[in-house]
């Protein structure tokens, strides 16, 4: 019959729920449907409207961001949210502990993420011809910021996820929240853009910042998880 | 009740004060009278959302729903003074750099921290249920405010700032302002601090008493 | 020695009640069945006891030799089958199995699957996808998953929901099981069912 248990850890469950959202993902695409294309929309929306003007390259930064962060909120959400409303929900909370559902759930926000930027990136310096001077700062930033985004965007996710009415609320809890994020990564990318010397070193404070705010982030995800979780 | 009594005269002296004595900054003018109401409603706005935070933590601690009350109660008038505190910092903006909106951080922070209070109640009007609206929105409270601090200490690293931090509170950190200023502004500060303290505490007893009668007749 | 003590355990949703003042005790070997028409409560208290739902007053205590469980060791030793639990419909059953288990912290080998698919009927069937099972057949695989821990506390809210006579017999057989090695508390409003049960309360007046 079943061995006793803890045969497995907290890694293993997390793998495992990762696992599952990425199975469960590939098979019926909802969130990735939706997060990519909202992004290509956005994307095109913005290259319309200023793809060939010569901008500086602040807000070349900025409108990246923008795109991110719209994008992240029409997409991020559903990894709980199915889960509600499909009424799976239940037997998680049943079998398995909120810890490893917290950072299984995490990474694959993460991932999701990093899908849409893969596909977003190149495109949007393709459609506003805005030159990338510092490719390693730019996408230090870029990692730090999307661990950052769902660091911060996972808890929320799980809590809009039990509200009756969910709508907009996602993106009014998490703006406020992901603000620091967003000046924080806006600053670093306006760094990478520009022809800007020593680079890592101009945008030391916006990497501190994005560092500081995943860690402090995610560690509070992750002590306040289970009080959205449990009933 | 005395206490009221010194409450009202107090803030008769610094309403009347602040427009009677010099004003405290000389590059910029009469302006800066706002100085004397623009910071202490800031000043509330942030203590009440500490208050809010404790009372949600102890929330999730012991699920007592009084402390719901007490987290939801210095929401909204910690959401009333940051209103004013951006209104009032709007204005003088305006009348000093000429812009009623800058993003400085300071703006910046007073801003964000009106539109986390009004997530926190949009939040709670989602939700059914008492207990499980004060958990979830206990957690948001706590959540919103650990990114204070990035806010108010890295940001301001990160963007250029407009508020005149230096005439003031210097880089070391000491109050050097002139006694006559001093003069209005500390008891502005007391005195709106016990304003914000009497209507909580108001605020309180009517939401506890509304509470309490609703579960009554349930009975 | 596996105990749970409930204590005038209430419901209340607004101005309604849905349960009021319950309270029972019952230790290893224990059988309880719940009766009463729909809307009594049934499903309100089953779901309070498995930890989905809080009370609005009373108190639930599950215990072992007279230590009281914290919630993560009693969801380690309680399991669940009720009408509105659902497995994931975009995985196979071998993958809901094998996904439930992991997250139990428990190892089961093919050996394993084949054996519980194969007692629940469901041999050969294990690589369907969940969603694509009928009614009768998600049933009986929320069994198997109830069952991959061996439960100490048992729940069931309507055990016989939506199976023929040879369901029902092997439901039989496991209630038969439990009842000997733990704790079971069904909640039915079929009136032969409760034939298994030592203990019965009634729900609603």
């Amino acid at each position: 019959m079943a061995s006793p248990k803890s045969s497995y850890g907290l890694a293993a469950k997390s793998l495992a729920v990762l696992r599952k959202d990425i199975l469960s993902e590939y098979r019926t695409r909802y969130a990735i449907n939706a997060i990519l294309l909202f992004g290509v929309t956005t994307l095109t929306v913005v290259s319309f409207a200023v793809g060939q003007i010569g901008l500086p390259a602040d807000v070349y930064a900025a409108l990246f961001w923008i795109i991110i962060f719209f994008s992240a909120m029409s997409g991020l959400a559903q990894v709980f949210v199915k889960e509600e409303e499909s009424k799976t929900a239940i037997i998680l909370k049943l079998t398995a502990d909120p810890t490893p559902v917290y950072w299984g759930k995490l990474i694959f926000n993460f991932l999701l993420l990093t899908l849409l930027e893969v596909i977003i990136t190149p495109l949007y310096f393709v459609m506003t011809d805005v030159v990338l001077h510092n490719a390693a700062l730019f996408f230090t930033v870029l990692i730090l910021g999307s661990i950052g985004l769902a660091g911060a965007t996972t808890l929320i996710a799980a809590i809009i996820s039990r509200a009756s009415i969910k709508g907009a609320l996602f993106a009014v809890l998490s703006f406020p929240i992901l603000l620091p994020l967003l000046i924080g990564a806006i600053g670093g990318t306006k760094k990478a853009l520009g022809p800007v010397e020593a680079p890592f070193a101009a945008a030391s404070s916006e990497l501190q910042l994005l560092v500081s705010y995943a860690v402090v982030m995610i560690t509070a995800s992750v002590l306040l998880f289970e009080f959205v979780w449990e009933e | 009740m005395w206490w009221k009594i010194v409450l009202f005269v107090v803030m008769s002296w610094v309403i009347i004060a602040a427009f009677v004595y010099p004003a405290p900054q000389q590059g910029i003018g009469e302006a800066s009278r706002i100085f004397y109401f623009h910071v202490p409603q800031a000043w509330v706005a942030v203590l009440a959302f500490v208050v809010s935070m404790i009372a949600s933590v102890r929330y999730l601690r012991k699920g007592d729903l009084l402390d719901d009350d007490r987290a939801r109660v210095a929401a909204e008038l910690g959401f009333l003074f940051c209103l004013l505190a951006t209104v009032t910092g709007a204005f003088f903006a305006k009348v000093t750099w000429n812009s009623f909106w800058n993003w400085d951080p300071r703006e910046t922070s007073i801003f964000v921290l009106l539109l986390i209070y009004g997530a926190y109640f949009a939040l709670r009007s989602a939700i059914d249920g008492a207990e499980k609206r004060a958990r979830l929105a206990s957690v948001y409270a706590i959540f919103a405010f650990i990114t204070m601090p990035f806010l108010v200490f890295v940001v301001p690293r990160v963007l250029p700032s407009l508020h005149p931090s230096d005439s003031v509170v210097d880089s070391s950190g000491k109050i050097t302002m002139s006694s006559t200023t001093a003069l209005v502004f500390f008891p502005s500060l007391a005195a709106f601090t016990i304003l914000f303290i009497w209507v909580y505490w108001l605020g309180l007893k009517i939401s506890v008493g509304q509470r309490r009668a609703a579960e009554e007749a349930v009975r | 020695m596996h105990q749970i003590d409930v204590q005038k355990l209430s419901k209340r949703f607004g101005a309604r009640k849905a349960l009021e003042e319950v309270s029972f005790s019952l230790h290893t070997g224990d059988s309880l069945a719940v009766v009463g028409r729909n809307g009594s409560g049934k499903t309100t208290l089953l779901r309070i006891l498995a930890g989905l739902a809080a009370p609005s007053r009373g108190t639930v205590a599950y215990m072992d030799n007279g230590r009281t469980l914290d919630r993560a060791e009693v969801r380690h030793r309680l399991a669940y089958v009720g009408p509105e639990l659902t497995l994931y419909d975009s995985l196979t059953a071998v993958e809901n199995l094998r996904f439930f288990a992991t997250m139990r912290g428990i190892a089961i080998d093919d050996g394993w699957i084949e054996a519980m698919l194969s007692m629940l009927q469901l041999a050969g069937r294990g690589d369907d996808f969940y969603g694509a099972y009928s009614s009768g057949m998600k049933q009986r695989l929320k069994y198997a998953v109830a069952l991959l821990n061996d439960p100490v506390y048992l729940l069931l809210d309507e055990p016989t929901a939506n199976l023929d006579d040879e369901g029902k017999k092997i439901i039989g057989e496991i209630i038969a099981r439990q009842k000997q090695n733990g704790i079971l508390i069904a909640a039915t409003n079929e009136t032969g069912e409760y034939g298994f049960a030592e203990k019965l309360i009634r729900l609603g007046s």
